[in-house]
């Protein structure tokens, strides 16, 4: 009998718009020791199979409408409000998805961290203040939070993302639970401090010896961390086995398909990029931005070097990758490339022609030979304005439709991008995010441009629509002779599509090189460090990987 | 936080002096001048009066008199009821308005909230519906229906309280505090309310469930901090209501405060009445502005750090 | 999903407007607050032809009456119809309510428009002033305004309108601000889209649902103001009527005749409701976050 036995789970979500079978007829198993990760893509029931078990679902909507969950003997589905509190953060403990949002910023994080230990008084027998402040130092150490006495009474904006996922973690192990689950622990971190969060629980784990879900929609994740893989899919389970069995030898389709969609490896072996002078040139470019923000003591005056002196040059043909970590800057370069943010210092040049400093209205025609494709599909279309209007704006605009043609042009476009054409007259909110982004890159490739930026345009996307955004991108740039900056906090994604990679950080480049002798010899430490903390979907490497990162 | 307060305190100096210019340009630019509604003064007698009370002085020189003798907290003598200074009768009809606005604020602050929090914790229930649509009915009964329908009821008809007058009999601040109340207890239910449903729906609060904490203390502990901030916010605006509220009060039960001081001089064309007891206001107004304001800031752990200074 | 939405044949699509439509549609509270207003505001237009009594026609001999068949809410103590003065009042409160309403509509969405779009030190000066003028106590304002150019309906218009046009300032300021930053006007300028497209096609349709709904919630609360100040007497003079007037001589003499009081107060209650369910109804249907998805 394992620790957790759950049989045949069915959560159904009771909306106004119809009955949604979140969970159907789920049946797992965990035992002390092992880590099982489910995995899947938005939408498959995930998460809702696990915050099932700790009955935290809004009800209604939810219900759970069948199954059993054997915790130590007990069903958890069926115990009552009083017991099933016992079980949590007691015997089974939860670490979520974003840090910056699951600690109260209101209270002390020490406060928060010795919460379990006094309502939990039965178990651990630390019952007085002082002694649960020692207890929480103790484990604050544990995760690494350096000077633990002095954090403790810290608020939680004092922290960092990264250190506040430790705080979680050492909050979710205060009270030596037997199962924990982690709800996508890393999702919302950069990927150096993911390389560190993931070593964390998984040497606490080995220490402790506790049973884990893990959460996760990132294969590579999932690779070096897993003992077990469940692959979940619209609420069903598609394939449950040992994570060897499911990452090389798997039988199944959906798996296959997911495997097959990760990034991984390179695509192109010859650069598309063209000889002659290059399209974009930027010359010591900087981008300061005044920060007017107003305090509670009056409106303080701020630079933040958003872009700090930076060179490049794009050639025609090629897809130039921009890669960062959050606030590198990445961003900011296209935008002030394209003169969408206002540069401080520096020139821009398109096709010979400086661009900075050019008034709005001199900068018109320029506008419809570069484009911007961006990154949150569900903010970059007018939710007011049908995909035809959406489509139709620039080429009218630009006169390069008449109303005789326009009909025609757009159903072109919209072919071009992939979306039917029985599609036209409907809103941006009634199509799905993969959808959404084919309709935000037909906008942009509508004026005939010679240069894209494409900012993040994936991020938001599940790994199999990723996989279809990518290759309509690839397939586009070499139909219509696009020139591209590409820019991503997604290696994978971004050496999968390059010809040529630049690495950002702190408003500079770091470092530009080919895409695959960068990856074989990356030349600075922090490229070095960001390459090494890439989770890699091969369990048998990144097993090692992921405790021998040094970080 | 005390260069926060400094700070605002400074800002509200040229609010002050806008409020004073634009009340005594008002007052003075009014047709007709104050004692015209007297009938048939003689010249002399009037010349005399004009004499008296500055009038007969360029129109700069009287405001600049009248800004030095209000920085030294002298409001000038009352246009109406001779013998009395404005400072005078502001301090004999202050205490009943505070008062009232007191108890007000506590029956706006106490049912309102409760309600509120009661409410959000089950949302679209009965127990949601139930104080919110007392709260619609509160809000879309004036004071000056309220009043009078109290009266009607609970002191004509019933006979359980008296039906006019302050501190003359027992039970007689009751009708004018729930009247003058209601209202902003409907308006800080609804706030609540609010408030509370979005800190309910925080990630923070999922974790304080899967901590293991009873719900009585998720609700005390974790989510009445965040969600009654709005409601600490409004004190201040609820406040200069609140007096704004008291002239329809006062004068429904006859109670010898400020609001109906006022209204009294607006109808008598009491000018240096009118002008300090609006300054006066005013400067109320601002102080309670700055204190609520301070108060949600400093419940607020980033924005007190913050106000204390360190970056 | 993707496929299922591909292969329907060429259909409409529902904007967020028509979304919007159908979820009021099911919110009976805001469709009886809807009928309400359209009720009142046709009685109020028709007046003068269905009117049962003259508006000034008294009858001394009968005095005050309570309600009876030949008048359904009574007569005051001039004997005057009390439904023929509680529908000539409705005109004068309607029409402060939307005229006033009006005003602060166009002030503050004026202001709040060119605040948010011109940004930086524009908009922090005139946000200054906004601020500035919030800590300024109104109601007594009003009050002084009325005392001194005496009691002029055209004055209480612009009176109330100053009053109510800050908070719709901050509401429409907020929204450009918001959606300056929103990717999809980002997208628009980097299509070389001229500025007035830009507020024509992107900024204006999507700033509406909120003005649409703080407009629906300011109309009860100038009416209230209005009845306020006409109660204390200083908003409508005789002989033009209000229901707040109307409540006011209502009270002198609610303890003899309480349906002078009742009536007018509770047509003013009902209005108040109607108008408020709407505009919540209204805002839980615009709502963005509750038309996503």
């Amino acid at each position: 009998m394992a620790l957790l036995e759950v049989n045949g789970l069915k959560v159904y979500f009771h909306t106004r718009d119809g009955l949604v079978k979140a969970v159907d007829d789920v049946s797992f198993s965990v035992d002390s020791g092992e880590t099982l990760a489910i995995v899947g893509e938005s939408g498959s029931g995930k998460s809702v199979t696990c915050y099932s078990l700790l009955d935290l679902l809004p009800k209604p909507p939810a219900r759970i409408e069948g199954g059993t969950a054997m915790f130590d003997g007990v069903d958890l589905l069926s115990c009552d409000a009083n017991s099933m509190r016992h079980f949590r953060g007691n015997d089974i403990a939860m670490i979520f998805q974003d840090p910056m949002t699951s600690l109260n910023p209101f209270l002390t994080v020490g406060e928060q961290l010795i919460e379990p230990l006094i309502y939990h008084p039965d178990k651990t027998r630390i019952q007085t203040r002082s002694n649960a402040r020692l207890r929480a130092i103790e484990l604050l150490d544990e995760v690494g939070i350096i000077e633990p006495e002095k954090r403790f009474d810290c608020y939680p904006h004092e922290f960092s993302g990264g250190m506040r996922q430790r705080v979680m973690i050492a909050m979710a192990l205060i009270n030596e639970p037997r199962l924990l689950i982690c709800d996508e622990p890393t999702t919302a971190l950069d990927v150096t401090i993911q390389a560190q969060i993931l070593k964390l629980i998984k040497q606490l784990q080995q220490k402790r010896n506790v049973a884990v879900i893990f959460i996760s929609h990132d294969l590579g994740v999932v690779a070096g961390i897993a003992d077990k893989v469940m692959v979940m899919c619209n609420g069903t389970v598609r394939e449950a086995a040992d994570t060897e069995s499911v990452f090389y030898r798997t039988e199944n389709d959906y798996t296959k398909k997911l495997l097959a969609a990760i990034p991984e490896g390179p695509k192109v072996m010859e650069t598309r990029a063209q000889a002659g002078a290059p399209l974009v040139e930027v010359t010591n470019l900087k981008t300061y931005f005044k920060d007017y923000s107003k305090g509670v003591a009056g409106t303080q005056k701020r630079f933040i070097k958003a872009v700090d002196g930076v060179s490049l040059h794009i050639q025609r043909g090629e897809i130039l990758g921009l890669v960062g970590e959050s606030g590198s800057g990445k961003s900011t370069l296209g935008r002030s490339i394209l003169q969408l943010a206002p540069i401080t210092e520096g020139t821009v040049s398109f096709a010979g022609t400086q661009i900075s400093g050019m008034s709005p209205n001199q900068l018109v025609p320029w506008r419809r030979k570069m484009q911007m494709i961006f990154q949150d599909p569900y903010a970059s279309l007018n939710p007011r304005m049908t995909v035809y209007e959406t489509l139709a704006e620039p080429l009218l605009y630009h006169g390069i439709a008449t109303r005789k043609t326009i009909d025609e042009q757009v159903q072109h476009l919209m072919d071009d991008v992939g979306l039917a054409r029985a599609n036209m007259r409907k809103y941006p909110h009634e199509f799905s995010g993969g959808q959404r982004q084919r309709i935000a890159i037909g906008r942009a490739i509508a004026t005939k441009p010679e240069l894209i930026i494409a900012d993040e345009p994936v991020s938001a996307l599940d790994v199999t629509i990723q996989a279809q955004i990518l290759d309509l991108i690839l397939n586009l740039v070499e139909r219509h002779n696009l020139t591209m900056m590409f820019i991503s906090h997604d290696l994978s994604v971004v050496r999968y599509i390059s010809d040529r990679v630049m690495v950002m950080n702190k408003g500079v480049i770091i470092e530009t090189g080919d895409t695959e002798s960068l990856w074989a010899d990356p030349q600075e430490k922090y490229t070095r460090e960001l390459l090494k903390a890439i989770p890699l979907a091969d369990p048998k490497l990144e097993r090692e990987r992921v405790l021998s990162r040094s970080l | 936080m005390f260069r926060f307060a400094i700070n605002r305190l400074l800002q509200a100096i040229p609010v002050l002096l806008v409020v004073i210019s634009i009340t005594f340009l008002l007052v003075h630019s009014a047709p007709g001048g104050p004692f015209s509604a007297d009938k048939a003064v003689p010249p002399e007698v009037l010349k005399a009066l004009e004499a008296q009370y500055k009038l007969d002085q360029p129109l700069w020189q009287q405001y600049v008199g009248y800004l030095n003798d209000v920085l030294h907290g002298d409001f000038g003598p009352s246009f109406k009821y001779p013998g009395r200074t404005v400072n005078e009768l502001i301090a004999s009809g202050l205490p009943a308005t505070a008062e009232l606005a007191f108890y007000a604020m506590l029956v706006a602050l106490f049912i309102g909230a409760s309600a509120g929090v009661v409410a959000a914790t089950r949302p679209n229930t009965l127990q949601d519906y139930l104080p919110m649509s007392a709260a619609m009915l509160g809000i879309c009964m004036p004071s000056f229906l309220l009043g009078p329908l109290l009266v009607l009821v609970f002191g004509i008809h019933l006979e359980w309280v008296p039906v006019s007058g302050w501190g003359d009999s027992a039970g007689d601040k009751i009708l004018p505090a729930i009247t003058l109340g209601t209202g902003y207890a409907a308006y800080i239910a609804r706030l609540s309310r609010g408030g509370m449903l979005e800190v309910l729906s925080q990630d923070y609060i999922r974790t304080a469930r899967a901590k293991g904490l009873p719900e009585s203390l998720i609700i005390a502990k974790h989510a009445l901090r965040g969600g009654l901030i709005p409601v600490i916010a409004f004190i201040g605006p609820a406040f200069a209501g609140l007096l704004g509220g008291s002239f329809v009060v006062e004068t429904i039960f006859q109670i010898p405060g400020l609001g109906r001081f006022y209204v009294q001089a607006a109808f008598n064309r009491d000018y240096t009445m009118i002008l300090g007891t609006t300054i006066f206001f005013a400067t109320l107004i601002i102080v309670f502005n700055l204190l609520s304001d301070m108060l949600a800031i400093w419940l607020n752990p980033k924005l007190r750090q913050e106000a204390r200074g360190d970056h | 999903m993707d496929r299922v939405i591909l292969e329907k044949t060429d259909e409409r699509g529902s904007s967020l407007w028509q979304d919007a439509w159908v979820k009021l549609r099911k919110n009976r509270l805001a469709l009886w607050g809807l009928a309400v207003l359209v009720i009142l505001c046709v009685v109020s237009l028709l007046t003068p032809w269905i009117a049962p009594y003259g508006y000034e026609e008294q009858d001394l001999i009968l005095g005050a009456t309570p309600p009876s068949a030949e008048h359904w809410l009574g007569t005051d103590i001039f004997g005057r119809d009390m439904l023929t003065r509680i529908m000539y009042g409705g005109r004068v409160s309607l029409t402060v309510g939307f005229i006033a309403t009006g005003v602060a509509l166009i002030i503050g969405v004026l202001w709040g428009a060119i605040a948010g779009f011109a940004g930086g030190r524009v908009d922090a000066v005139m946000m200054r002033i906004v601020d500035i003028l919030y800590a300024l106590p109104f109601m007594i304002f009003i009050v002084l305004l009325m005392v001194v150019f005496g009691r002029n309906i055209f004055l209480l218009f612009f009176a109330i309108g100053a009053v109510e046009w800050l908070t719709m300032a901050r509401i429409v300021r907020g929204q450009v601000m918001a959606l300056r930053k929103q990717e999809f006007v980002e997208a628009a300028y980097s299509l070389g889209l001229s500025q007035w497209i830009i507020i024509r096609r992107h900024i204006i349709p999507n700033t509406l649902g909120p003005v649409i709904v703080y407009t629906t919630l300011t109309i009860p609360s100038v009416m209230l103001l209005e009845a306020f100040l006409s109660f204390l007497g200083l908003g409508i003079q005789p002989p033009q009527s209000s229901w707040g007037l109307l409540i006011s001589y209502g009270v002198e003499t609610m303890e003899e005749f309480p349906w002078l009081l009742i009536f007018p107060g509770l047509t003013l209650s009902l209005t108040l409701f109607a108008l408020n369910f709407l505009g919540d109804g209204l805002r839980d249907a615009l709502d963005p976050r509750t038309s996503k998805d």
